[in-house]
This record gives C-alpha cells, structure tokens and sequence, in this order.
C-alpha cells in the first residue's frame, strides 16, 4: 500500500494512502467530519496538504481511490484518460500544478486542450490546495460551451434555469411563474420544471405544455422536465416531446445504483435523446445534477472525502457530453455542508474542478432553512461564480421553491449580476430579448421594458 | 444527487395573502402581471426597484426566513407539552437522543435516530413491567421544527385517539425525545416491544411553513430500518393537511399494516384522496396557451 508521511512543526505525519491524504486535505467540512474521515486537526490538515502537493500527478493513475475491479466510474475515468493531452503537465507534482495553472502556460486553449488528459482525482487535489481567488482566477481561464437551441457558456455570458415548480404541477401556477421570469429575462439554459408527480403521464403532460409554450412564443430555448431518466425514456417512447433528459448523477458506482442509474442506463437515455433530433445549434442535451455529500448518503463513498467524491462525478457527466450541469451546492443540508462559508467555498470548488474537467458546469446556489446560511451568502458566491464565469445559475420566483422548500436565487439576482459584472444572455435568447422588448443590455446597464410584450399581454387578457 | 423533500397537498402561502404593501413608493416598478399572483403561491409579480427586489418584498422574504431559523432553532419544551397530555389523562416519558444539543443535531443525523443511555434505560424499565406487547407507541419529537410540536401535537393526538378509539389497541406511554429524527422511533418501538409506532416530527421549515407536522407510522419497528419501511403523512398543519384528514389517512395505514403485518412502499395509502394538477391532462389549457 502507497504511503505518505510529512514532516513539519516538528512532527511526522502519516497517511496511510491516497484517499486519507486527500480526505485529510480537504478544507474542513461537516460531511467529512460525519464520516470519521476529516483531519483531526487544523495542523493535521495544513499537514496534509503540504503531503499532497508533493505527490507527482502521474501517480493518481497508478492508485485508484476507489478501486478499478470494484467500480465503474473508476474504470472509466482510467480506461478513457488521454495521455497525450495530459503530456504537458505529466512532469508535475500537485503543487507544481497549481502553480502552473495560476501562471501564464495555462489559458483559454492550452486549459481545453489539457481537459480530457486529467482526472477527477488530480483536479480534486489541486483544489485543495487552493484558495477561493485561486478557484476563481483559473476558473475564470476556462470556457466549456454547449449548444442545443442556443449557445451557452461564452466568454462574457451567463444563462439561467427558469424553475417554475408548483407544489401540485397546477399548469396555470406553473405557466404564471413562467411568465414572470422570461419577464425578467430568465430562461435561456432551460425551462425546466422538478414536478411533483412521478407518474409517466403526468410527466407527458407537462412535457407538451413547455414544448407548446416554446413554440408558440419562437422562444431560443429548450425545456426539460426533471424526471428519472427512465421515466424521460419512457416519454419519448409514448412520443412527448423531450428536449433534455435530465438525471442526478454522483460519483460512484454505488452512488448510481442508489439513484437506479449505471453509465448504461445514461448510454440509452442519451440515444434516446440524440433520436429526437431536437436541437438546432447542436446537439448537447443531457442535464445532470450532482452535490457534495450525496455519495456518502447512499453510504457509498467508500471512505473517499465528499469533494473528491462530487468531481468524480464529473466523468460520468462529460462521457455524455451535456448541454448543463450543475450542482445543487446547499441543499443537502448541514450535516454535510454546514454553513455559509463550507457553501461557498464548495460551490467554487465544484466549479473549478468541473470547468477543469471540460464539463459546462452551472450551480444551483442554494440553502435550507437549517444550514446556517442566508441571502447574504447567496450573494456572495452569486458574485464569485460570477466572477469565476459560471456558465448558468437558478432563477425562480422571489428566491423561494414552493415545492422543494429551499432557497436558491431568484430572476433578479441574475439581473444583479449582469448589471455589476456585464454578463449577457446566451446571444439567440437575448436577440429574443431585444425583439420582444422584454431586456437590453445597453451602454454597460441593463434596462427591462417598459411594457409587457403584445404576445403576453394577450394572454394575460384571457385571465 | 437530490431526494428532494415534496410537500404534499397544495397550499396557499399566507405571507403573500397577508402582503402588507398598500402603496407603491415611487422609485418601484409593479408588475403589471401581478393578477397572476392568484394562480401560484411562488414569489410572481413581486416588481423592482431598478431591477432588483423592492424593499417591501425583500422584508417579507426576510421575515418569512427568520420565521423558519426560528423555528428551527426553537427548543422543545417536551417538560410542559408532557404536563398538558398527562392532564388530559395520557401517560408520558421524557427521552433525550444522543445528540446532546442542536449543533450536534444538525451536523450527526446519525446521533439524532439513537436514545441517550438514560432514556434507553428508562424504556428497558418501563418494558420490564409489562409482559405483553403494546399495539402502538406515539413518538413525539421536534426533528427540525419544535414549533411544529408545539401547535400541532396535543390536537393532533386528540384528534388521533378519537379517530382509534374503537381498535382496543393497548397504548405505550406516550414518549417525548428531545433532539430526536425519525428513526428514534424503531429504538423506541422495539424497546417498548411495541407492534406499531407514528413519530409526530417537526418537518424541515419551508419559508412558507415554519410550523409543518410530519407523521412517520412503521409496523413492526427495530433499529436499523430504512424509509423503505416506513409511510409517511406531511404537511399537516392549518394551511396544509387537516388533522381529522390525517388521523383517517394514518388509521386507514395502521388497520391495513395490522391486517397485512407491513408498513412502507408495500403498504399503498389509497387513502390518498389527493390528484395532482398534471396527471388529470388539461395541462395545454392555460393562459399561456389560450
């Protein structure tokens, strides 16, 4: 077994293999702590991360975290690596890494072309050692662009999820919510709806209801209903209209096959997909949605810290070359992110690690009312996502989910966000914008209309 | 990654209906959409102040928040709540999970679903002077909203033991944990050598609702079960589900799991008088598609 000690303050610290130096790097977090795998101290930690940048990136392909026989997300992170794009960083170790992505080497097309020659594992390391302005600033370095009606993720842009979710799926509720954000011009990474029914045919009619709302207002965009990938199979299979298959995904195989997944059963629900032929601008068109602590409450991480756990994830969304993905940072709770700041610095790190990887990586920023976190934390990894060149975040009515019970940022936020930072629509949604006198982005502001468009004024008549 | 907790049954949110707003200061824009606030209890038609919230909706949002922080971190005064159901001639016992205080609480959900020593001991002895076994065991604890125990549990029980009055099912004391979760039921159950247990759980607080009761009801209960064992009735409260509606739901599980000796996903709740908005298949009739 691979060992690691480190010296410094005078004592040895030991590290039994890759997965403890990497769990006792990891910056403090509550899930960590729930699992018996965080360090026992903050010297142990500092500790730790001086152990881990010493290792050579070269040797996490030769220990798994999670072994090769026993998973399927580690067979594909190692079975698909590619060596010659990792050629320019292979000398490294993880420090020397961090240092080469903070300097000059590292930029928009050496960091795309790097993307398929590293893994998880690697870029969860790196993080580690990392701070949050240097998760922004290498962040910010990256762009990971996918198309379906619209292009998301340019230089300088930043898309929303419109989430019109309704305690009982009432259409009326759903189609009032979804006015007001494409109002407040939300919408363009997707329209897409959590239902609370599970049944197929409730699943179908919603389906038709966003595709007809689509249609019928020429909006550049695609809509997505977030049901169990079987359950999206199924409904292409009945002939509703599918845009995006959606699934939770998570980082280990057993994680997987806790959510009644296995990188098969994606491989079907992305060709059933891909048979629609939908799209128009490209054919990017799965959705995953993953979260720090989602492998550990399946109890099957393995003794892997959260963090590294989350990145894994990562491989299997990328095998599927997806339109979004994002996590859902704060809304598992505080038993394993347990505040503000453990929010923040998660959500940053997902980000970096993901848009490393070459996954178009958006976040849910979000809380529950018994994390210790509140707007102003929102706000503040709002802005730093912002700034790190998030490709897409939630909008949903007044920052409040009347069917999930949690909070994530509402349509103005995203509103906030391009006025301070000059982020802009995806360009189809935003000519969209300007066509329908709804928002324009002019002379560095952002300016709503001053009426609401003819086409809705009309339906509001019907009310 | 998300199982995602859904609230069951539809209601309307008071904080809009009860929204304070009777002017318009100047600088704010109204949405002209606001008659679409009828249609939803989402946060629609709120208007901006430049493009961001205005004051009077940025309050309430904040007001509703700190309702639920509130209720959150409210303690559970299971003392008094024991006081009022022994005067109405029900017996009690006072527990204490292992989680010695909220911070613990809600960073080791682990601690939560286990007795302290002195409570598990308390139970051994308590089932030690009774040789056949209870029909059920009420489990009271606050989970995430002390609030809600404290509204709900007393009318809820009443409610509850009129509902089941013609079972001639022998009743455990009443148990009252302080800093409990759900699972805290199956250590109670089977230490009680209970058949049945409902926990009556303070739910996560939406913005919407502090003060929401959940009832987990688990046939033959033991350490270690999983959810897949257990039904569950949200949402009860004044806004959401009824008590009497409840206690009929939770008497319709309990009379089933007696005849088919299980609880949980195999235990169906046809009872279930709700339709979700979607699956009746008017959906492409709205106002958005006239």
């Amino acid at each position: 077994m691979a060992r690691f000690t480190h010296t410094v303050g005078g004592q040895i610290y030991r590290f039994a293999d890759l997965k403890e130096v990497m769990a006792k790097a990891s910056p403090a977090r509550s899930g960590d702590f729930l699992a018996e795998i965080a360090a026992n101290s903050d010297a142990e930690r500092v500790a730790a991360q001086m152990a881990l940048a010493n290792i050579p990136l070269k040797h996490f392909l030769d220990e798994a975290v999670i072994p090769y026989e026993a998973d399927e997300v580690t067979r594909l992170i190692l079975d698909t690596h590619d060596a010659d794009a990792f050629a320019p960083v292979a000398h490294l170790t993880v420090g020397g890494f961090r240092d080469w992505l903070l300097g000059d080497d590292a930029h928009e097309v050496s960091l795309k072309a790097l993307a398929p020659g590293l893994t998880p594992e690697m870029v969860a390391a790196v993080s580690k050692i990392m701070r949050i302005q240097d998760l922004v600033l290498v962040a910010n370095k990256v762009r990971v662009e996918s198309r379906f009606r619209n292009t998301i993720g340019l230089r300088g842009r930043m898309s929303t999820r419109l989430q019109p979710n309704h305690p009982t799926d009432d259409p009326a509720g759903i189609a009032a919510s979804i006015l007001d954000g494409l109002l407040y011009g939300n919408g363009d990474a997707v329209i897409g709806i959590n239902p609370a029914t599970d049944s197929t045919s409730g699943i179908c009619e919603l389906l038709k209801m966003l595709d007809a709302i689509v249609q019928r207002y020429e909006i550049p965009t695609q809509s997505c209903v977030l049901t169990h990938v079987t359950t999206s199979v199924e409904a292409i299979n009945r002939g509703a209209p599918v845009d995006l298959v959606f699934q939770s995904i998570a980082g280990t195989e057993a994680a997987n096959a806790s959510f009644g997944i296995s990188l098969a059963l994606l491989q079907e629900g992305y060709e059933a997909g891909l048979s629609q032929k939908r799209g128009t601008v490209g054919e990017n068109l799965m959705y995953f949605e993953t979260g720090q602590g989602s492998a550990l409450s399946a109890n099957a991480h393995h003794g892997v810290d959260q963090q590294t756990c989350e990145t894994r994830a990562y491989a299997v969304a990328r095998r599927f070359k997806p339109l979004l993905v994002n996590t859902v940072v704060g809304f598992i709770g505080p038993e394993y992110l347990y505040n503000g700041k453990q929010i923040i610095r998660a959500g940053l790190e997902d980000h970096f690690c993901a848009k490393l990887l070459g996954v178009p990586m958006g976040c849910d920023i979000c809380y529950t009312n018994h994390a210790e976190a509140d707007q102003d934390d929102m706000d503040m990894l709002l802005t730093l996502l912002g700034t790190a060149g998030i490709n897409f975040i939630m909008g949903i009515p007044g920052s409040d989910d009347v069917m999930l019970n949690y909070q994530t940022t509402s349509f103005h936020d995203a509103l906030y966000v391009r006025k301070v930072l000059g982020l802009r629509p995806a360009p189809e949604f935003e000519a969209w914008l300007e066509r329908m006198d709804i928002l324009r982005h002019a002379d560095g502001t952002v300016q709503l209309g001053e009426q609401v468009p003819t086409a809705f004024r009309q339906a509001l008549a019907q009310l | 990654m998300k199982t995602r907790h859904k609230p069951m049954g539809s209601h309307k949110r008071q904080a809009l209906d009860n929204k304070t707003v009777t002017s318009t200061p100047d600088n704010v824009t109204e949405g002209p959409w606001d008659t679409l606030r009828t249609l939803t209890p989402a946060r629609i038609g709120l208007g901006h102040a430049g493009t961001s919230l205005p004051t009077a909706a940025q309050l309430d949002f904040q007001f509703a928040h700190a309702q639920a922080r509130d209720a959150v971190h409210l303690p559970f005064d299971h003392a008094s709540l024991a006081e009022s159901l022994e005067a109405k001639g029900m017996d009690c016992l006072l527990l204490h999970s292992a989680a010695t205080d909220r911070h613990l609480y809600l960073q080791r959900p682990d601690l939560g679903r286990k007795l302290d020593d002195a409570s598990a001991t308390m139970l051994d002895e308590q089932a030690s002077t009774r040789a056949e076994p209870y029909d059920l065991a009420i489990v009271i604890a606050d989970g995430l909203s002390a609030l809600a125990i404290h509204r709900h549990a007393i009318p809820f029980v009443e409610r509850l033991l009129e509902q089941i009055d013609g079972e001639n099912w022998s009743l455990a004391p009443i148990t009252l944990v302080q800093e409990g979760r759900v699972a805290v039921a199956d250590e109670i159950g089977q230490r009680l050598n209970a058949r049945m247990t409902v926990i009556l759980i303070g739910e996560r607080p939406g913005l919407s609702s502090p003060d929401s009761l959940g009832l987990y009801f688990t046939y033959g209960p033991k350490v270690g079960l999983n959810d897949a064992h257990r039904n569950c009735i949200s949402n009860v409260r004044l806004e959401g589900l009824s008590y009497p509606m409840a206690a009929h739901r939770l008497h319709y599980l309990m009379r089933e799991a007696c005849r088919r000796q299980l609880s949980g996903v195999n235990l169906k709740d046809d009872a279930d008088m709700q339709t979700l908005a979607s699956e009746t298949g008017d959906t492409l009739s709205n106002f958005l598609l006239p």
